[in-house]
């Protein structure tokens, strides 16, 4: 049988190296060398996979910087000043109440060398025609778009909603007419647009699963026209993995911007002065939008007004910001709106109506209503005399959310309202939340904007459908509430008076019904290294305001000069 | 012999049809739906676009059929080298993305595997022999491969990583670094190699030490080594012979250990943020990419498979008693 051996023992190994073969071999072949650490700018904390699209149709898919730093828009926001930068647009006028005359920079090339002209914008507009655009819904108030000549456009509203039409105008990217004008219908959509041309800073250079870089376009048109200067020649983007390995990367300083949510950065912040946030104390971060408790309006009890009252009396905003957040995050206005829309809160009526954390106020409430522990089972019924049992869902996995969970699910029983925490998958939660199948979830998808009519709209909007994919999950209907939103819509711009005025009325609606009870200002989460890079956004007077971060839909709130703000440590 | 091997590949190839139609069936349970969230992420906000859309990616993958069809054009699709397309990596085909990544897992989990097995044996049959190193040996070793491959792996990255600062944390090689042919790039592929390799290395060499200390002993103290102890043998000649029956049992062990081990490497990945297959399972099921998750599995179970096939043939070779068996002793 010691024949065998032989046969046996080469079997043995050709087996295994043929699954050995190929090992080591990465043949993505781009030509070889190292990004130079000095000209280099590594971020993470926006992309959760693989870059696979450079399309800025795909919203939502497109890799990190498509828009911003290839596609770039007319103009940009910024929310400090509350105050329009032209970007693409040299200068915009109202010729009428429902006419928006935009004209273009002079001298704007896009990347493969032809010149910006007003049917790029045309257009870019018209795309919104596709079903299944991601701005669609323009066409419901814009009647025409026209290039009265080479770089003036000219803008006929059906329905002049100024505040909505400028947040299109920042948000969405203006894309070259000779490219696009001529792609299919599904091409438009559904490409991954491998080659993207773009006015921006930035030109694709290459990627992996695990990261996406960008290499700087000498000819930048705001180079001459803004004196804004990318020192950073490659931006590599790394795709998140988990809390601890940013950790390790942000101290071993091979990442310099890292737009995470690190639980427990603080410790950091305060004991590394390598690493930096925006502010130097409490809550180190500026806020990014607002963390929202939305009731389903659609089941009772939560359809009554005097027990969503109640429940919003109950929680205890201070204990999450300290507990889980350790004072990251700070407790919202009643009104939901963020810090940069303080001219639009009025606070007079937030004084008087607005709900703050007092279990008694909350237990009196109840009572008044009807709503007593008849059973004595320590959790109030109906009036009816049925059983309440709620529950309350945040995505498994979100820890600091989970937490805070746990914490309103305390408080609510505290005062006698039986609220459970559960913490199912992200999908299944999403399915759930557009269906309008659950009790009360948290949800903070809307940013700062340009205005608060996004936030209105986030909350009122009407028709409500069978899903509901983006806007009030709540479920609230009411019709005067909706028309005010619409009006604010069409205040023009710069009349923060006459808007003010119009989100008066609507809080006193909105304190008064609590669709929705504000909880937090989630923070622009940004932690940035001073070991390469230097001149980070903070709160002192000598570095730059703007935000420090490449998430999707911020370079165009100003981040995009944060890039040509940082300066490079010698 | 090849009635032997023919009765193996047998079980081999039912073990592989029970496993592929799990494997199928567990993403299909699951909650949540591919399409659905894959159109989330692109945040339509239009109800009529989203139904018009859902329409049709179901129609692309497949998914407005029948589960039977889908079962079947499942399994002609795999015959054909087609696992389909990746939702979470939209258009690209799940086969081109697993291939990306296999090299990095093969290149951690081979040299773990083979070099703890050697090593930990080598050592474990060493630390039989002396009582000093035996009682340092044992609880450590105890230790070791009860220790969580991923506990370590975040042991390491810190002290060696963070503290230490000598390698990397995070990646398959450098950022600053493409992919090419030259020394740079292969020092830093090996660099960043380094610490996944040793979080398997160390837990698995435990286990295997551990394991050949007591067959070392046990096989000591068996007739035929008392027997040729009295006849007066070298002690080094004794030690080898048990030393080669020792190894029989280990072997057997390697193929258990193997799908643990494998289990063990995805893990680890995904602490280092490896870009292996591990890291690819998470980023698959958070985004519910049901095709690319079947696929790794897929191809997980094949590799166990295949390396438990190799296992066997290569204890043909050492065990007398198994080619006795097949040439028809006593079965």
């Amino acid at each position: 049988m010691r024949n065998l051996r032989l046969p046996a023992a080469l079997a043995a190994l050709a087996i295994a190296a043929t699954a050995c073969s190929g090992d080591g071999g990465d043949g993505s072949g781009a030509s070889g060398g190292q990004y130079p650490r000095n000209e280099t700018l590594y971020t993470t904390g926006t992309a959760w996979g693989p870059p696979t699209s450079w399309n800025p149709m795909m919203r939502g898919q497109y890799a990190v910087g498509t828009i911003g730093l290839v596609y770039e828009p007319l103009f940009l926001f910024d929310p400090d000043a509350g105050e329009y930068v032209h970007w693409l647009a040299e200068s915009d006028e109202w010729t009428a109440d429902n006419v928006h005359q935009i004209t273009l920079r002079e001298g704007v090339t896009w990347t493969d060398g032809e010149p910006l002209v007003a049917e790029d914008v045309v257009t870019t507009m018209e795309l919104g025609q596709l079903d299944g655009s991601p701005y669609s819904n323009l066409w419901t108030y814009v009647e025409s778009v026209e290039a009265t000549d080479e770089r003036t456009v000219e803008v006929t509203f059906s329905d002049s909603r100024p505040q909505e039409w400028m947040n299109w105008a920042y948000t969405s990217p203006i894309v070259p007419a000779h490219i696009w004008g001529e792609m299919s219908e599904s091409d438009v959509l559904d490409s991954a647009n491998e080659n993207p041309v773009g006015t921006g800073s930035y030109v694709y250079e290459s990627h992996s699963d695990d990261r996406m870089v960008w290499e700087r376009n000498d000819d930048w048109w705001a180079t001459e026209a803004l004196d804004l200067d990318m020192d950073a020649r490659y931006i590599v983007d790394i795709v998140n993995a988990s809390n601890e390995v940013t950790m390790g990367m942000l101290n071993q300083n091979e990442v310099d911007l890292s737009n995470n949510f690190l639980p427990g950065i603080d410790q950091v912040l305060n004991s590394d002065g390598n690493v930096t946030s925006f502010y130097d104390g409490p809550p180190y971060m500026r806020s990014a939008n607002t963390a929202w408790l939305v009731p389903n309006l659609t089941k009772a009890p939560l359809d009554d007004v005097e027990f969503r009252q109640a429940l919003a009396h109950a929680i205890d905003l201070q204990q999450i910001v300290e507990g889980p957040y350790s004072n990251l995050v700070e407790p919202a206005n009643p009104t939901g709106l963020l810090p940069e829309w303080d001219a639009y809160i009025d606070h007079e009526l937030v004084e008087t109506e607005g709900f703050s954390y007092n279990a008694d106020e909350a237990v009196a409430i109840l009572e008044e209503a009807g709503y007593l522990d008849q059973d004595g089972d320590g959790f109030v019924e109906t009036p009816d005399g049925d059983p309440i049992s709620l529950t309350l869902e945040v995505p498994s996995g979100w820890t600091d959310w989970m937490e805070s969970a746990r914490l309103i699910a305390e408080n609510a029983k505290a005062v006698g309202i039986n609220v459970e925490a559960q913490f199912p998958e992200f999908d299944l939660l999403v399915d759930n939340r557009n269906a309008g199948e659950f009790d009360l979830i948290i949800n903070n998808e809307r940013q700062l904007s340009n205005t608060p009519w996004t936030y209105y709209d986030y909350l009122f909007r009407l028709p409500i459908n069978d899903q509901q994919t983006t806007v009030n999950f709540h479920r609230y209907e009411n019709e005067e509430a909706w028309e005010l939103t619409e009006q604010l819509a069409a205040v023009p711009v710069d009349d923060v008076e006459a808007a003010a005025e119009i989100t008066s009325q609507i809080q006193e609606i909105q304190l008064a019904e609590l669709p929705a009870i504000p909880l937090w200002y989630n923070g622009l989460w940004s932690q940035s290294t001073n070991q390469h890079w230097t001149n980070w956004p903070s709160e002192h007077s000598d570095t730059p305001n703007s935000p420090a971060t490449l998430w999707n839909g911020w370079l165009e709130l100003g981040a995009i000069t944060t890039l040509a703000e940082i300066e490079p440590v010698e | 012999m090849w009635r032997y091997i023919g009765r193996k590949l047998f079980v081999y190839l039912l073990t592989f049809i029970v496993a592929v139609t799990i494997n199928w069936m567990i993403p299909r349970f699951m909650p949540g739906d591919p399409v659905r969230s894959m159109l989330s992420r692109a945040q339509v906000s239009n109800p009529e676009a989203l139904e018009r859309m859902t329409t049709y990616y179901n129609e692309v993958f497949g998914l407005d059929r029948s589960l039977p069809q889908q079962y079947l054009s499942f399994w002609s699709g795999l015959l054909r080298g087609d696992l389909g397309i990746s939702t979470m990596l939209y258009p690209e085909p799940v086969l081109d993305i697993i291939l990306r990544a296999v090299p990095y897992t093969l290149g951690l989990l081979l040299p773990a595997i083979l070099l703890s097995w050697i090593i930990g044996n080598r050592f474990g049959a060493f630390a039989a022999r002396s009582k000093v190193l035996d009682n340092t040996v044992l609880p450590v070793g105890y230790v070791l491969t009860a220790t969580p491959y991923m506990w370590l792996a975040l042991l390491l990255a810190w002290s060696l990583g963070i503290v230490a600062g000598v390698f990397p944390v995070a990646g398959g090689y450098s950022y600053s670094l493409r992919p090419d042919f030259s020394w740079m790039f292969i020092s830093s592929l090996l660099s960043h190699w380094v610490l996944p390799f040793l979080s398997l290395f160390i837990v698995a060499l435990g286990g295997w030490a551990i394991g050949m200390r007591n067959m070392i002993i046990y096989e000591l103290e068996a007739d035929y080594a008392n027997y040729l102890q009295a006849l007066g043998a070298p002690r080094r000649l004794i030690r080898r012979y048990a030393f080669r029956n020792a190894m029989l049992p280990q072997i057997t062990g390697l193929a258990v250990q193997l799908g643990t081990l494998i289990a063990g490497a995805l893990l680890t990945e995904i602490v280092f943020n490896y870009p292996g297959l591990g890291t690819l399972i998470l980023s698959s099921l958070n985004s519910r990419d049901f095709f690319l998750l079947q696929g790794i599995f897929l191809f997980v179970v094949i590799g166990v498979l295949i390396a438990n096939f190799i296992i066997d043939i290569v204890y043909v070779l050492i065990d007398p008693r198994t080619r006795v068996q097949m040439t028809g002793g006593s079965s």
